[in-house]
C-alpha cells in the first residue's frame, strides 16, 4: 500500500509538469490579442512554442493515463463526475492544437484570423477550467457511497472554485508573457515585459487570495508552508521582471506554478477526492488505488523511463534555445 | 426517454470518435515510415528528388498528424467519462498499457516530431534523419500498447478476480503484453497502415503523372507506392490468417458470426457473397468456396467450426441466460468488406506495376482509377475494426463484463448527447478543413529546388523554395 502514496506524488509530479509546461503555452496563446500587433508578431509568438507545445500537452495525457493505472477509482469518479467541464477542455484542446498547425498553411488573412481566434479561446478556456476542476477536487464534492459523483454541473461553479479558475487563468497568462520575454527580442520583448508587469500585479493579488483561502479552509501546515513559497517565488519573479532579468524571472514563475500545484496536492493528502457530504464516502489514496502488483510494475517503468524522458525533453529545449526573431520568421516565409 | 439512453449514446460516441481517430492513425504510422525512407534515400544518395519527396510527403504527414494528436486526447479521457464502471473494473490491468503508451510512446513521438519539423537547419543531417525514425518508432510503440490494451478486452489474460473489490486485478504483466491477440493484431495493424500510406502515395503521384507534371519526383514515388502496397498487401493476408486462428481460439462466436454459421459443421465453406432473408437466418443464394471457413479457423479443410446455436447454448450454460451473439449482418459484411477492399488494393498494385513497367505509361482511365485507390485500404481498416469491436458484443471485456454494465452510472443521457453532438459537429468541420488542406498540398506538388551557396561554404546546397514551417 505504501506504493500508492508514492504514486500520489508521481501523479502530482506529472500534473506539475503539465501545468508548468503547457501553462506557458496557454499564456502565449492568450497573449496574441495583447502582443500580436501584426501577422509577423503573431507568427513570432506562436513560433516561440511551435516545437514544444505538443510535447508539453502530452504531459496531461501521461498524467491522465497514470491516474487511470494507479488510481482507477479516482480516474473513473473524476472524469465521469466533471463530465461537461472536461468536455469543454477537450474541445478547447482540439481547437487549439489544430490551429497551431493549420493557421499558417494558408496565406489568406481571414483564414489566419479565424485560427488566431481559436488559439485564444482554446488557450483561455482550459487555463480557466483546470483551475475550477482542481479547486473543486480540493474542496470536495458530493459523492455517493459507491464513489459516484452526484452533484451535477452547477455546484462545480461555486465561488471558491471560480476563484481557483481565475487564479490559474492569470497565473498562466503571466507565465506565458514572461516566457515570451525570454524567447523574443527587440520591441516585442519590451512590450511583453511591460505587459507582465501589469498582469503580474493582478496575479499576485488573485493568487494570494486563493492560496490563503485554500490554506485556511482546506490546508495543512505543510501545504500552507508550500503556499508561502509559491507566493514568495511569484513576488521574486515579478521583481526580476521589473529589472529585466527575464531568464530568472521565468525560472521563478515556473517555481511558482510548481509549488502552487504541489500545495494543492498537499492540501488534498491523504484523500484524493474528499466527499463533502459525508467524509466516510471520500476517495482516499488507500481505497482508490490499484493493486500492489500493478503499482510495482508501474513504479519500475516510471523509474526507468521518466529520467530518459526528462533528458530528451531537456535536450529539445536546448536545441531550440535561441530567441525567435521577426527576421527569422520573414526569411522562412520568403 | 428511449432516445436518451446513456448506453446507446455512449456506444455511438465511442464508435464515432474511435473510428475517426483511427482514420488518421494508420496514415501517421505508414506515412512516417515512408517519409523516413525517402529521407534516408536522400541522406545516402544526395539525390535531390528524394529531398523533395521527403518534404512533400512530410508536409502531408504533418497535416494529418495534427488531427491524430487532437483526436487521441479524447480517447484517453473517454474511458473515464463514458465508461467509468468499466474503468473501475479493469483499471488495475488496462491502465498500465495506457500509461506505458504515454510514458514510452507519446512523449517520444511528440518530442521528436517537434525536433524534425523545426530542426532542419538546427540539427546535423544525420541527427535530423534520426528524429524522423524515432518519431516512427514512437508511433509503432504506441500502436503496440494500445493493441495490448484492446487485446485484453478480446481475450482477458494475466488477471485474477478480486471479489471483495469487484474488479479484475493484474497478476502477470508479461501475459498481458504478450497476449496472442495483441501479437497478432500488431503486425496486422502496422501492415495495414503501410497499405494505407502506400495507397495515398500511389493516388497522389498518379494524379500528377496523369497531368504530365513533376515526373522526376512522382514517377519514383509511384513505383515506391505500388511496391509497398503490393508487399504489405500480400503480408496482410498472411497475418490476417494467423490473426483469425488466434481469434477462433479466443472468441469462436466471432468467427461463427463472420460466416453466419448457425450449426456446427466440419468442412465448412466460406461464402464470398450471399443473399439471405432479411433477418439473415437463412440463405437464398450464395457463392461459396468449399472448406475455406474450416481452413481459416483450423488450418485443415475438414476441421470442425462451431456454429452460433451451439455456442449460444454453451455460453448460456456458462454465463446465464442472455443473447451472446453479436449483430450477425455487421460481422458478416464487415469481415468480407475488409478482405475484399484489401484484395482490391493489392490488385490495383499488381495491375499498376504491370502497366508502368519499364518506362511505360497507361491510359487515362488507368490513371483515374489509380488516383481513386486511396480510400480502399483506409476503408478496409475501418470495417476491420468495426468487425473486431462489434463482433465482441455483448461483451466489453469478453466473458467478464457486459457492455451494458460498463457505462458510467452517474452520467445522464443528456450529457452524453451534448458531447456526442459537440464531437460530431467539431469533427465534421475539422474533416472538411483537413481534407481541403490535404488536397491542396497534394495537388500543389513538391517544391522546386534552387541551388544556393550557404554562407561560409563554397559548395552549392539544394534549398527548397517556399517551404514554410
Ligand atoms: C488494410 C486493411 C486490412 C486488410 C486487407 C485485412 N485486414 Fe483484417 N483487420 C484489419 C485490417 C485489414 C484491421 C482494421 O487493422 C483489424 C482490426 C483489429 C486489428 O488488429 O486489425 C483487422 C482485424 C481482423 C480480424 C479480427 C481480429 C479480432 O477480432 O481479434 C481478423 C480475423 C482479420 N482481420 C483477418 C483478416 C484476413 C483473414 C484478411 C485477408 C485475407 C484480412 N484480415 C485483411
Ligand atoms: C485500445 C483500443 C480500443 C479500445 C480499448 C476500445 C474499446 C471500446 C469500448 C469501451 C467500446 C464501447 C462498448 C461497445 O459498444 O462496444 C468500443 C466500441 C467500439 N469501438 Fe473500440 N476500442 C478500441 C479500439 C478501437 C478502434 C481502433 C476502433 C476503430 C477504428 C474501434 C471501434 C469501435 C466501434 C465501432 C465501437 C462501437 C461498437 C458498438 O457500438 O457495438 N475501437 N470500443
Ligand atoms: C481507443 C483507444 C485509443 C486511445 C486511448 C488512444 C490515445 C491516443 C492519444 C492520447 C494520442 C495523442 C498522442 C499525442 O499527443 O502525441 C493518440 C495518437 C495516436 N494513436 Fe491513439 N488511441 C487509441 C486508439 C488507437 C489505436 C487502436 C491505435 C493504433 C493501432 C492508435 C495509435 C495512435 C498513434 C500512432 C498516434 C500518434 C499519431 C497520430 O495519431 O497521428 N490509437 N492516441
Amino acid at each position: 500500500m505504501d506504493l500508492a502514496y508514492l504514486w500520489f506524488f508521481i501523479v502530482g509530479f506529472l500534473f506539475i509538469g503539465y501545468f508548468v509546461l503547457d501553462g506557458f503555452d496557454f499564456g502565449v496563446g492568450m497573449s496574441l490579442p495583447f502582443l500580436g500587433k501584426d501577422d509577423t508578431d503573431r507568427r513570432v509568438l506562436i513560433n516561440t512554442i511551435g516545437p514544444v507545445w505538443d510535447l508539453n500537452e502530452t504531459w496531461v495525457i501521461v498524467a491522465g493515463a497514470s491516474l487511470f493505472a494507479a488510481f482507477p477509482e479516482w480516474y473513473a469518479t473524476l472524469f465521469s463526475g466533471f463530465y461537461l467541464a472536461l468536455l469543454l477542455i477537450l474541445l478547447a484542446l482540439i481547437v487549439r492544437g489544430v490551429s497551431f498547425e493549420y493557421r499558417h498553411k494558408n496565406p489568406e488573412s481571414k483564414w489566419k484570423k479565424w485560427f488566431d481566434g481559436m488559439i485564444i479561446v482554446g488557450s483561455a478556456l482550459p487555463a480557466l477550467l483546470w483551475g475550477v476542476a482542481f479547486a473543486n477536487i480540493v474542496q470536495g464534492v458530493a459523492l455517493s457511497e459507491n464513489h459516484i459523483y452526484t452533484g451535477g454541473l452547477l455546484p462545480l461553479l461555486n465561488p471558491y472554485a471560480l476563484l481557483g479558475g481565475i487564479t490559474t487563468l492569470v497565473l498562466f497568462f503571466t507565465h506565458g508573457v514572461v516566457f515570451i520575454t525570454l524567447k523574443t527580442e527587440g520591441e516585442l520583448k519590451e512590450r511583453a515585459r511591460k505587459l507582465a508587469i501589469k498582469s503580474g500585479l493582478v496575479t499576485i493579488v488573485v493568487a494570494a487570495t486563493f492560496l490563503v483561502w485554500t490554506t485556511i479552509a482546506f490546508g495543512s501546515v505543510l501545504s500552507g508552508a508550500v503556499a508561502v513559497i509559491a507566493a514568495l517565488a511569484l513576488i521574486t519573479a515579478y521583481l526580476l521582471n521589473l529589472r529585466g532579468r527575464e531568464g530568472w524571472s521565468f525560472a521563478f514563475m515556473s517555481v511558482t506554478v510548481a509549488t502552487a500545484v504541489l500545495s494543492l496536492f498537499l492540501a488534498l493528502f491523504p484523500d484524493v477526492m474528499p466527499a463533502s457530504n459525508n467524509p466516510a464516502y471520500s476517495l482516499t489514496i488507500e481505497n482508490a488505488s490499484s493493486s500492489d502488483y500493478t503499482l510495482t510494475v508501474m513504479t519500475w517503468t516510471a523509474l526507468i523511463f521518466m529520467p530518459v524522458v526528462l533528458v530528451y525533453q531537456g535536450w529539445t529545449y536546448w536545441v531550440f534555445r535561441k530567441r525567435v526573431t521577426r527576421q527569422s520568421v520573414l526569411a522562412a516565409a520568403h | 426517454m428511449e432516445w436518451l439512453d446513456p448506453l446507446a449514446l455512449a456506444r455511438w460516441q465511442f464508435g464515432l470518435t474511435t473510428v475517426y481517430h483511427f482514420l488518421f492513425v494508420p496514415i501517421t504510422i505508414g506515412m512516417a515510415l515512408s517519409v523516413a525512407l525517402f529521407q534516408t534515400a536522400w541522406y545516402r544518395t544526395n539525390k535531390v528528388h528524394y529531398l523533395q519527396l521527403t518534404r512533400f510527403f512530410g508536409n502531408l504527414f504533418l497535416i494529418n498528424f495534427a488531427m491524430g494528436v487532437v483526436t487521441g486526447i479524447v480517447q484517453e479521457f473517454q474511458f473515464g467519462m463514458n465508461w467509468s464502471d468499466y474503468s473501475r473494473f479493469v483499471g488495475d490491468i488496462f491502465g498500465a498499457p495506457l500509461a506505458f503508451e504515454g510514458l514510452m510512446a507519446f512523449f517520444f513521438e511528440a518530442t521528436f516530431i517537434g525536433l524534425w519539423i523545426f530542426g532542419w537547419d538546427k540539427l546535423p543531417r544525420g541527427l535530423h534523419l534520426a528524429t524522423i525514425w524515432l518519431t516512427w518508432v514512437g508511433t509503432v510503440l504506441s500502436a503496440y500498447f494500445i493493441l495490448a490494451a484492446n487485446a485484453f478486452m478480446q481475450n482477458p489474460v494475466g488477471f485474477e478476480m478480486n471479489a471483495e473489490k469487484g474488479r479484475a486485478e493484474l497478476v502477470d504483466i508479461v501475459a498481458v503484453l504478450a497476449n496472442p491477440i495483441a501479437t497478432n493484431q500488431f503486425p496486422h495493424t502496422i501492415l495495414g497502415s503501410i497499405m494505407v500510406a502506400a495507397a495515398i502515395i500511389v493516388s497522389t503521384s498518379a494524379w500528377h503523372l496523369s497531368r504530365n507534371q513533376n515526373i522526376d519526383t512522382m514517377r519514383p514515388a509511384l513505383k515506391f507506392g505500388l511496391w509497398a502496397l503490393l508487399g504489405s498487401g500480400i503480408m496482410m493476408f498472411i497475418s490476417g490468417d494467423s490473426l483469425g486462428l488466434a481469434m477462433v481460439e479466443a472468441q469462436p462466436m466471432k468467427m461463427a458470426a463472420a460466416e453466419a454459421l448457425y450449426t456446427t459443421s466440419a468442412n465448412a465453406s466460406f461464402s464470398v457473397f450471399s443473399i439471405g432473408t432479411p433477418d439473415g437466418s437463412s440463405e437464398i443464394w450464395s457463392v461459396r468456396v468449399p472448406g475455406l471457413l474450416s481452413f481459416l479457423s483450423t488450418h485443415t479443410f475438414t476441421g470442425e467450426v462451431e456454429g452460433i446455436n451451439d455456442l449460444q447454448a454453451a455460453y448460456t450454460a456458462a454465463y446465464g441466460p442472455g443473447d451472446y451473439a453479436p449483430l450477425i449482418w455487421v460481422a458478416y459484411w464487415s469481415f468480407r468488406w475488409m478482405i475484399g477492399l484489401g484484395a482490391l488494393a493489392a490488385f490495383v498494385a499488381v495491375v499498376g506495376l504491370w502497366m508502368t513497367r519499364g518506362n511505360r505509361n497507361p491510359g487515362k482511365w488507368a490513371w483515374k482509377a489509380a488516383t481513386w485507390s486511396w480510400p480502399l485500404p483506409l476503408l478496409a481498416m475501418t470495417v476491420g475494426w468495426i468487425f473486431t469491436e462489434m463482433g465482441r458484443q455483448p461483451w466489453i471485456v469478453f466473458g467478464l463484463l457486459k457492455t451494458e454494465d460498463g457505462v458510467s452510472p452517474g452520467v445522464t443521457g443528456l450529457e452524453v448527447l451534448i458531447s456526442l453532438v459537440a464531437f460530431t459537429a467539431i469533427y465534421g468541420v475539422l474533416a472538411v478543413v483537413e481534407a481541403k488542406l490535404f488536397l491542396k498540398a497534394a495537388q500543389k506538388g513538391p517544391a522546386p529546388v534552387e541551388m544556393t551557396k550557404v554562407d561560409g561554404s563554397d559548395e552549392e546546397q539544394p534549398v527548397l523554395v517556399g517551404t514554410v514551417y
